[in-house]
């Protein structure tokens, strides 16, 4: 029922905000952007309309939450279905593949893929066809803050394998410092810890494999061996106090007000850490750095494969050719130089990370152009019913609250329910 | 056969307009109870059989196996204890405080009605600001908590951050925000209570006590049913001081079976899974509502 009323309602609304008709109207469907990124879409999508005239390009935005919760049921109406909306990638977009919403745009798009980064591009297909463009992508590095570092007399550089981080969160800790800031109270933060864990040990596969339920799906002894990593490194206390109810906002300006040496966090953290600090200014460019996550002794992952999103416009399965042929034209170089020149995001365009103008964030562009592999956020890949579990379990077992075997076999048992 | 024959002739005619007003008015409440109550419902019990994420058609079909989920999980259970925590405490703190600052305040004199608007203004405040709010107030480094450990030189508390007193923190909340509602509540009756019964008690002899438990209490009795029976369907309906305060969290140790339903069937796109929640707790609150007022409130 609720479906029903919500898809009338937007039809209603769609039906409202239509008012100039033009022969042909794109309509894509985003998550909320800052007032800068949407005025950079809003032009890509005048340049659009005025090399094709007859055609009508709309950005429409939703709130994260709103987005999510509004989609399937606008992609089941007629009516409010977008041509093309946002995606994470991974079960979601599975999901609506299953479905059939989406369209298979493979031979549409194969001149523009070879311009992209593999991993993104690979990112959005689904048994090697393509529903969607990736434009942006992202990873996770340790962001970290040098005057912490050197107060407790620790160098990033050392820093390469699994013990030599334990070492520094112990230098850490006896110069009074706290090591590691995690906004645990969302759960997600944390695992990223589990899933940078999984990916040291069982290598680039190890995710997949479990998916397709080989060598005892998510119970095999990969997923144990990073619940007990995760456990080793949570006994050291390396946490901000209280931090199963620490907010990822909070998390942030923990780092930006300097309390905490290092956070593992997305690239967004770099802008997030400065809007969120008291002083609203954060921490100088120059005091921060990033790094890998360490490996782990005898393990399959390389310290350059990356955690991280990537993201695209999914295409709808009744969308015109005008909306992908939209999309090919905002994947011209042109435009992934001007996201990159305006920090708006890192575009997926081979070559553009040279554009971008932040130190930080141009390294952490670097560290994507040359991965060796891009994981999928594991909470994405694997779809809202068994990756929200694995952000429940990273917490529990970090926490102690939880044996590593356990959390591995509550994986297993969400996946089997599926 | 001549004599009845009007009785009958009567007896139709007022069958006839009973029918013609129940045709008449019948038909704008029935729609409307099954579109918006019955319908619902009907889809979300269907929907409870099937493993369904959201997308595309009704395809499989599980039977009751989305109910055994739902009993296998221990948040369930958890959950469920919570939302009987919250009764428990409403009975024995809520209720009666809310009594007492409702004798305090019945007069109707400017000073009480200046504290009775206080006292109610937590109900007023929306349910999501007052959780943020108090979020802040409960933490360890910069809120109130923290104030108050500091002032008396011991280690910070992070409440929030403990399985074993987060919830408690959830119960101050619930406790401070709805009891202002109670309190009003007590105001009214007390105030349709008789004076001349009180008085009559006073000049035989009741002391104050005698005359709150002998008179006044028993005269309540409507209005304390009532209260009780508000609390437990609050505490069934209460989702936005937790989705606020902890979001279920640490551990899944806070969820009540609203915030239950939502975070584990609606946010992880498990609508079969959810409607099973959500029929269990339809039948938790039907069974509740009938009963209580069948059993409870038949006299009232």
């Amino acid at each position: 029922m609720s479906f029903r009323t919500l898809a009338l309602a937007s039809a209603c609304l769609l039906a409202l905000g239509a008012g100039a008709r033009a022969d042909s109207t794109v309509t894509i469907l985003h998550v909320n952007d800052n007032a800068g990124a949407r005025a950079f879409w809003d032009t890509i999508a005048k340049d659009y309309e005025a090399s094709h005239s007859g055609v009508k390009v709309e950005f429409k935005y939703l709130e994260n939450e709103a987005f999510k919760a509004k989609l399937p049921t606008m992609l089941q109406s007629d009516d409010s279905r977008p041509s093309a909306f946002y995606s994470w990638g991974g079960g979601v977009m599975e999901a609506q593949v299953k479905a059939g919403f989406l369209k298979d745009i493979t031979a549409d798009v194969a001149d523009v893929e070879k311009n992209l980064s593999q991993t993104a591009d690979d990112a959005f297909k689904v048994d090697g066809k393509a529903y969607g463009v990736p434009w942006d992508t992202g990873g996770v590095p340790i962001f970290y803050n040098k005057k912490l570092f050197a107060k407790a007399g620790v160098k990033a550089e050392d820093i390469k394998t699994w013990d030599d981080f334990l070492a520094a969160i112990k230098a850490l800790k006896a110069a009074g410092v706290t090591p590691i800031v995690v906004g645990a109270g969302e759960k997600w933060p944390m695992h990223f810890y589990y899933s940078y864990l999984v990916m040291r040990i069982g290598g680039a596969h190890a995710l997949s494999d479990a998916k397709a339920g080989k060598d005892g799906g998510f119970k095999n002894a990969t997923f144990v061996e990073a619940g007990k990593r995760l456990r080793e490194l949570a006994a050291l206390e390396p946490f901000q106090n209280g931090y199963l109810a620490t907010s990822h906002q909070q998390s942030a300006s923990t780092f930006g007000d300097g309390k905490a040496a290092m956070d593992l966090m997305g690239d967004w953290l770099l802008n997030m850490q400065s809007s969120s600090a008291s002083d609203g200014k954060g921490l100088a460019e120059d005091d921060i750095g990033v790094m890998s996550f360490p490996t782990l002794p005898g393990g399959k992952g390389q310290a350059s494969d990356i955690l991280g999103g990537n993201h695209a416009f999914l295409v709808t399965k009744t969308a015109s050719a005008d909306a992908i042929d939209f999309l090919k034209f905002f994947s011209q170089e042109k435009y992934a130089k001007a996201a990159a020149e305006g920090g708006y995001y890192i575009p997926v365009y081979k070559g553009s990370e040279a554009s971008i103008k932040d130190p930080i964030e141009r390294q952490i562009a670097t560290m994507l152009a040359n991965t060796s592999y891009h994981q999928n956020f594991f909470d994405q890949d694997l779809g809202p019913s068994v990756g929200r579990v694995v952000n429940d379990i990273s917490v529990a077992v970090a926490a102690g609250q939880m044996t590593p075997e356990a959390a591995a076999a509550a994986i297993q048992a969400a996946a089997d329910q599926q | 056969m001549t004599v009845a024959t009007p009785y009958v002739e009567q007896r139709r005619r007022t069958n006839l307009n009973a029918w013609a007003a129940i045709v008449l008015f019948m038909p704008p409440a029935l729609l409307l109870f099954t579109v918006f109550v019955f319908l619902p419902m009907a889809e979300a019990s269907w929907y409870s059989f099937f493993n369904w994420n959201g997308y595309g058609r009704l395809e499989r079909f599980i039977g009751l196996k989305n109910y055994g989920y739902v009993f296998e999980d221990p948040v369930f259970f958890r959950a469920l204890i919570n939302n009987g925590l919250i009764i428990v405490v409403s009975m024995l703190v809520q209720l009666p405080l809310a009594m007492g600052v409702s004798l305090l305040v019945a007069e109707r004199t400017r000073d009480a009605v200046w504290f009775r608007l206080i006292f109610f203004l937590p109900y007023v405040l929306a349910d999501i600001a007052a959780g943020l709010i108090w979020r802040f107030m409960f933490d360890g480094d910069y809120g109130l908590a923290a104030a108050i450990t500091g002032l008396f030189g011991l280690q910070p508390v992070y409440l929030l951050a403990s399985p074993d007193w987060a919830y408690s923190a959830i119960l101050i909340v619930v406790v401070w925000k709805y009891f202002g509602f109670y309190m009003m509540l007590f105001v009214a009756g007390l105030q349709g209570v008789d004076k001349s019964l009180l008085e009559s008690a006073e000049i035989d002899g009741a002391s104050p006590s005698q005359k709150f438990f002998k008179v006044t209490l028993p005269l309540l009795g409507p209005m304390v049913r009532l209260a009780i029976f508000f609390s437990v369907v609050g505490s069934l309906q209460l989702f936005d001081i937790v989705a606020a305060i902890t979001a279920g969290g640490p551990f899944n140790t806070t969820h009540t079976m609203v915030s239950f339903l939502y975070y584990f069937g609606i946010t992880r796109m498990r609508v079969g899974y959810g409607s099973a929640i959500g029929v269990v707790l339809f039948i938790i609150s039907v069974a509740f509502a009938f009963g209580y007022k069948r059993l409870v409130m038949r006299d009232d």
